[in-house]
């Protein structure tokens, strides 16, 4: 088979699988996860493939594999093309999409309890409820029950998938909106996939709304570097110099800024929305409310991590018109501020929370802000090797909750107590008796988060973030550091509340390993969480480096025109990296490896009442843009718009003038009409009367009769007109 | 087939008279043959727009399969019809939107004969205005389109709820409606008129065609005045016309009360496209005839659309009726067309490669908009009426979690929104991007206010699916409301499948519409 006949093979499975499902297949559970699943292998397939065949190829970034143009539609006298593109970049971003989507969809088969009994009353729109079964003996007892909307669930992520990876192989920028709406409109369908929950129906409008405010500066991004350059295209515009000089010396519409910066900017403002930077991050901790392979979609394989993909591949564009000693391009000063600030705050907020989930989901935010600091000041190779390593860790961490919290309801259908919080950390403790799999590949997952040294992946990737800021932006590199160290914290904070020391609750005890569909793909991304940071260990590294090659730097920096040369090794961001990593993770254990049910966090302890509040309630953020946006917003809408504007001064007027014309027109009856027109006319009206009483025969009040009238008169007056014309 | 191709157009306008008359023949009380029969004549314009359509060449300049016959020689006027790529896409909706509204009607009870014949007779004036490039004509179908529809909401509108007008005197509802709808749109009319007089009087012809050379070269004084005076108030009298029917903000307040009373089908060819006529008036007319003020005013048609964009969002937003709702985000849609065509009015005459571009992307959009919204809304429309039917309310907090009970409704009630919100892969997208990006180098301020509007979009389509589908089910609904039925489906699927047949592959319509953008502009 041809690349190019590849390429375009390796989104369509996808989507063809949404459809099958939606029309025809969605009664079969079995039938419909068969096709996902296989949906999903075949483009895995297809990645793989392609990844292959690319590493093979030498300077594969100047021979990238690209498709032939689709005239997608016309403009003027030329056409607007689109197609596909895989370049360094998107084969390693190919590469990670396609395993952690493979996991997940293999791991959502399991999770969904595919096999299990129908609930008892369960309803579609709500978290399966559990069965009641009898056994041998006839004794009843309560088990996990099916998802009521098995096939649905599979049938959107398939679409989720399409979307990434239409993002991902995209050549030009338009075609890649498509994609990242798509996701939009899938995190909302999935987020709200319990939509009968109101905290999950309100979960799905946030998320939509939150990314819709990025994406709507992102569109004006678009049309703005299409109107300044008359393409959309990568390569046309990424790829050539001349281009990347006239954006960087056309001044934008804003002084003192030029076009590819404010173009730069609205098309970040897009990545804060999506990638749930501050202070649009507000959206990504309530999507928690949507079945837990939809976290794991959402913070590692697709959404978020598209944000990021995209401003990577918008880098040249960012970064047009910097030159060395002269400081950052506005966009990059941006990115480095909003992403080093969200770093250090979303880790803040991490280290309160009990939920398992809502801990994973800042540290995510946090993460991002590295990735996107990374990028800020320079870091192109950086950026895209934390993006590759965080979404498989991640992806392993969501789905070992997904599993933890499993094991949790297992305890509570044994107990019957349901006022137990599955997701509560405080109510678990001594899983790893319980769940070694899970556990084991929890911890190297975790580990992998807090940059655990040399034998995991995010070290290296963490470690290369680290090495860039200390060289190009120190301030940055502070608060990265002390966003490690919190991370290295929160991270063990958790293993230890949910894994060590002994089960807190009796559902903890009853807790129960999950099924191999979903282990096994804790095991497999755990093996990456490990060995794909290997990939990338810098050539200087003291001891190792050098033993295998920094293929990652290599390839991928060849995806920019000017490969960044690889960074001079300095000890400071190395010794920074372990001792904040290793301090973190102890610091973590001896604080929690005590904790008791009930007790008080030791952290509020520290940190006093008030503070830990703060945290707690991630500084009161959602109030704050309830008071500040929402309420205001609602209030123009059916207010001032809706009654004061539309009904009270647009339609007063209105019904003034109605007004004033009755009173002109009773006016002309009473005073002119009656006395003067009719007395003189009653002697003609008493003639008309006599004709009228003729007339009235057909006045039947039936509108159809009255309609024939007219079509009739209408014809008679036209033949009569026409007469009239040609005599003349 | 010969006499066919050669009438086209004359055929295309007057067999919904002729279904008309056939449906008045038949007798009352068979009301499954008055349906059936109304059903399959709607589909002999259909056809034959098809038919025009396949033979029509989009890169031959000018109109096309044009037919002149002296109506009224007397002062010049004639029956002269002729199509180019803008009208023959709305000819295409027109006829496309009345065999669906028609197939919806059929849970109508009473009069259904006549219901059936002023449906007809809508069609035939909706296409007049579409076919004729004859001023007078044009005018005569503009003001005809206006009756069946007045008698549509004034008879078969909802029967319920009633509305306050000053001194606390309450009308019913589709009285107050169909009045309002009425009056309004005839006060626009009164000024275009007394214009199309003027300038057929002082060129001589009624002629489009030939208006566009003769007018527009006229210079001079005119009544004592200079022509530029006379040709702005002329300008005005043609656009506020437009404007209401439009509707551009703030001539807007008839809509919401029309559409919401109307019969669903009704609204769904309210929407879909009556509100066209006066996008189309712009382009047919005021653009071509009015280059000069035209680009004088275009910053105030701008900002104006920018209002409707915004404030349409908005009150749509803060409705508590569904329909209202719906009603509502005609204003928003229709603000991007007509931010394309200020747009592009804009660049009248300026000698600008780059501006000449971003015109025609505008005009694109805003064309292609047209369709799109016709499509979107008429599916709302008839969404909102197929609930209305089961549960007998509007009121979006009395629903409530019903996906559950209708999850085929549901999906269909969620893929047309996405549509009518612009989701990318959808049609509205393809058109919406057109229009931001045209319009951004002409109007970058509107074009960026205009994404607040984009922005509130996402809130009201939201809040529908929200109150209607999700949340807590209303007990209330258990066991009593039934699944979208298979008529329902047949309205609904032909109008999914071309949103995402534009969304995905636009060209075959798009190049329609650029070539006669681009031979126009």
């Amino acid at each position: 088979m041809t690349t190019e006949t590849l390429l375009w093979l390796i989104p369509l499975p996808p989507i063809l699988a949404f459809f099958l499902i939606v029309l025809f297949t969605y009664r079969s559970k079995s039938l419909s996860h068969t096709i996902a699943v296989g949906a999903a292998i075949l483009s895995f397939i297809g990645s793989m493939l392609v990844l292959f065949r690319a590493v093979q190829i030498e300077h594969f970034g100047e021979h990238p594999f690209t498709t032939a143009p689709y005239h997608w539609f016309p403009t003027g006298t030329s056409w607007f093309k689109i197609g596909l593109l895989v370049d360094p970049l998107t084969v390693v971003s190919l590469f990670f999409v396609a395993w952690t989507v493979l996991m997940i969809f293999i791991y959502s088969v399991g999770y969904h309890n595919f096999g299990q009994p129908k609930g008892d009353h369960d309803r579609a729109g709500l978290p399966p409820h559990g069965a009641t079964v009898r056994d041998v003996h006839g004794r009843a007892q309560r088990v996990p029950s099916v998802e009521p909307m098995y096939s649905r669930f599979f049938a959107f992520i398939g679409l989720f998938a399409f979307g990434m990876y239409l993002l991902v192989l995209s050549d030009n920028l338009l075609t890649l909106f498509v994609g990242w709406e798509i996701m939009g409109l899938c995190s909302y369908l999935l987020i709200g996939f319990w939509y009968g929950k109101p905290s999950a129906r309100a979960a799905m409008i946030k998320a939509f709304l939150t990314t819709r405010v990025g994406d709507v500066f992102m569109l004006l991004g678009i049309a703005y570097l299409y109107a300044n350059t008359g393409t959309l295209n990568f390569r046309e515009i990424l790829y050539n110099p001349q281009t990347l000089a006239m954006l960087a010396g056309t001044p934008s519409y804003i002084v003192g800024l030029s076009a590819a910066s404010l173009i730069g900017i609205l098309l970040f403002i897009g990545t804060i929305g999506k990638s749930a930077q501050w202070p649009l991050h507000v959206w990504l901790p309530d999507a928690m409310e949507g079945p837990t392979p939809v976290s794991a979609m959402i913070h590692a394989a697709t959404m978020v991590s598209a944000g990021v993909y995209m401003v990577i591949r918008m880098y040249p564009l960012m970064s047009a018109g910097l030159e060395a000693g002269h400081g950052l391009t506005p966009p990059m000063t941006f990115m480095a501020f909003i992403g080093a600030f969200t770093a250090l705050f979303a880790a803040t907020i991490a280290v309160a929370q009990n939920d398992i989930k809502r801990v994973l989901a800042y540290s995510t935010i946090s993460q991002l802000g590295y990735m996107v600091a990374a990028l800020g000041i320079g870091g192109f190779v950086a950026a895209a090797f934390h993006l590759v390593t965080h979404a498989f860790f991640k992806a392993l961490l969501f789905l070992g909750s997904g599993s933890v919290i499993h094991g949790m309801e297992h305890g509570v259908l044994h107990t019957g107590d349901h006022q137990i919080d599955p997701q509560d950390m405080t109510n678990m403790g001594g899983l790893r008796k319980k769940m070694p799999v899970t556990f084991w590949t929890f911890l190297i997952g975790g580990l992998a988060l807090a940059g655990f040294p040399l034998v995991t992946a995010g070290f290296w990737s963490k470690d290369e973030i680290l090495a860039d800021s200390w060289a190009h932006a120190p301030l940055v590199f502070v608060v990265l550091a002390l966003a490690a160290l919190m991370t290295a914290f929160y991270t063990m904070r958790q293993i230890t509340l949910t894994f060590l020391g002994e089960s807190r609750t009796k559902e903890a005890d009853h807790a129960v390993e999950s099924k191999w569909t979903m282990t096994l793909p804790l095991v497999i991304l755990a093996v990456f969480a490990i060995g794909l940071g290997w990939v990338g260990i810098p050539r200087e590294f003291p001891l190792i480096g050098g033993i295998v090659p920094n293929w990652f730097h290599d390839f991928v920096s060849g995806t920019l025109l000017e490969h960044p040369a690889a960074l001079k090794f300095s000890w400071v961001p190395l010794l920074t990296s372990l001792v904040v990593s290793l301090g973190g993770l102890a610091l973590g254990y001896i604080t929690y490896r005590a904790a008791r049910l009930g007790e008080k966090d030791p952290v509020e302890h520290r940190l006093g009442a008030s503070l830990y509040r703060w945290l707690k309630n991630k500084y009161y953020f959602d109030e704050l843009y309830q008071k500040i946006f929402v309420a205001p917003a609602f209030w123009l809408a059916e207010t001032f718009t809706s009654s004061w504007m539309d009904q009270k001064v647009i339609d007063g007027i209105l019904h003034w003038f109605a007004y004033i014309s009755g009173v002109i027109g009773n006016f002309l009856r009473n005073a002119i009409d009656k006395p003067i027109v009719n007395g003189s006319a009653d002697l003609v009206g008493e003639g008309a009367k006599k004709l009228g009483g003729t007339f009235k025969t057909i006045q039947t009040g039936r509108v159809q009769q009255y309609m024939i009238l007219a079509l009739v008169s209408l014809a008679v007056f036209s033949v009569f007109l026409f007469y009239l014309v040609r005599v003349r | 087939m010969e006499l066919i191709l050669n009438n086209l157009l004359t055929l295309i306008l007057f067999t919904p008279v002729l279904a008309a008359l056939v449906v008045m023949i038949l007798p009352e009380d068979q009301e499954k043959l008055i349906r059936w029969v109304a059903f399959v004549l709607s589909f002999i314009p259909l056809a034959l727009s098809l038919v025009l359509w396949m033979s029509f060449n989009p890169g031959q300049p000018g109109f096309q399969f044009e037919q002149k016959v002296f109506w009224y020689s007397a002062i010049n006027s004639s029956y002269h019809v002729g199509v180019d790529g803008i009208s023959l896409t709305m000819v295409l909706l027109t006829t496309l939107l009345t065999p669906l509204a028609i197939l919806a009607s059929f849970t109508i009870k009473e009069r259904i004969k006549t219901y059936m014949a002023l449906f007809f007779l809508l069609e035939m004036g909706m296409l007049g205005v579409f076919l004729m490039l004859d001023l007078l004509l044009f005018f005569v179908f503009w003001e005809f389109g206006l009756v069946p529809m007045y008698f549509l909401i004034n008879q078969w509108g909802s029967e319920k709820g009633e509305r306050e007008i000053w001194g606390g005197r309450k009308v019913p509802a589709r009285i107050y409606a169909s009045f309002k709808f009425m009056i309004y749109t005839m006060a626009g009319s009164l000024g275009l008129l007394l214009a199309i007089q003027m300038i057929g009087v002082v060129s001589g012809t009624f002629d489009i065609p030939e208006l566009f050379a003769r007018w527009t070269a006229l210079d001079g004084t005119l009544f004592g005045m200079s022509t530029g005076t006379v040709k702005a108030i002329a300008f005005w009298a043609f656009a506020i016309a437009f404007a209401i029917k439009v509707p551009i903000w703030p001539f807007h307040t008839w809509l919401p009360d029309a559409h919401t009373e109307a019969p669903t089908a009704g609204s769904m060819i309210l929407a879909g496209v009556l509100l066209k006529l006066g996008a189309y008036g712009f382009l047919r007319l005021v653009l071509p005839l009015y280059p000069v003020e035209s680009r004088t005013y275009a910053g105030a048609l701008g900002f104006l659309a920018v209002m409707a964009i915004i404030f349409g969002a908005l009150a749509s937003w803060g409705q508590r009726d569904f329909k209202r709702l719906v009603a509502y985000s005609s204003v928003n849609h229709m603000g991007f067309v007509v931010l394309g065509i200020a747009a592009a009015a804009y660049t009248l005459g300026v000698e600008s490669e780059p501006l000449a571009l971003s015109a025609n992307l505008a005009l694109n959009g805003a064309v292609l908009q047209m369709f799109n919204h016709g499509l979107s809304a008429a599916g709302m429309f008839f969404l909102v009426g197929v609930i209305y039917e089961r549960t007998h309310t509007r009121d979006l907090q009395e629903y409530g979690g019903l996906f559950p009970l209708i999850p085929v409704y549901g999906g269909v009630l969620i893929f047309t929104s996405m549509a009518s919100l612009g989701l990318p892969g959808l049609n509205g997208f393809i058109s919406e991007f057109l229009v931001v990006r045209g319009s951004w180098p002409i109007f970058t301020l509107y074009t960026a206010l205009a994404m607040i509007g984009l922005f509130f979009t996402g809130a009201y389509i939201l809040k529908a699916i929200k109150e209607v589908l999700q949340g807590p089910l209303n007990e209330h609904w258990a066991g009593h409301i039934t699944e979208i039925n298979a008529r329902e489906l047949l309205v609904i699927v032909p109008l999914m499948v071309l949103m995402l047949w534009i969304g995905v592959t636009p060209a075959w319509i798009l190049n329609v519409i650029n070539h006669a953008v681009a031979m126009w502009f």
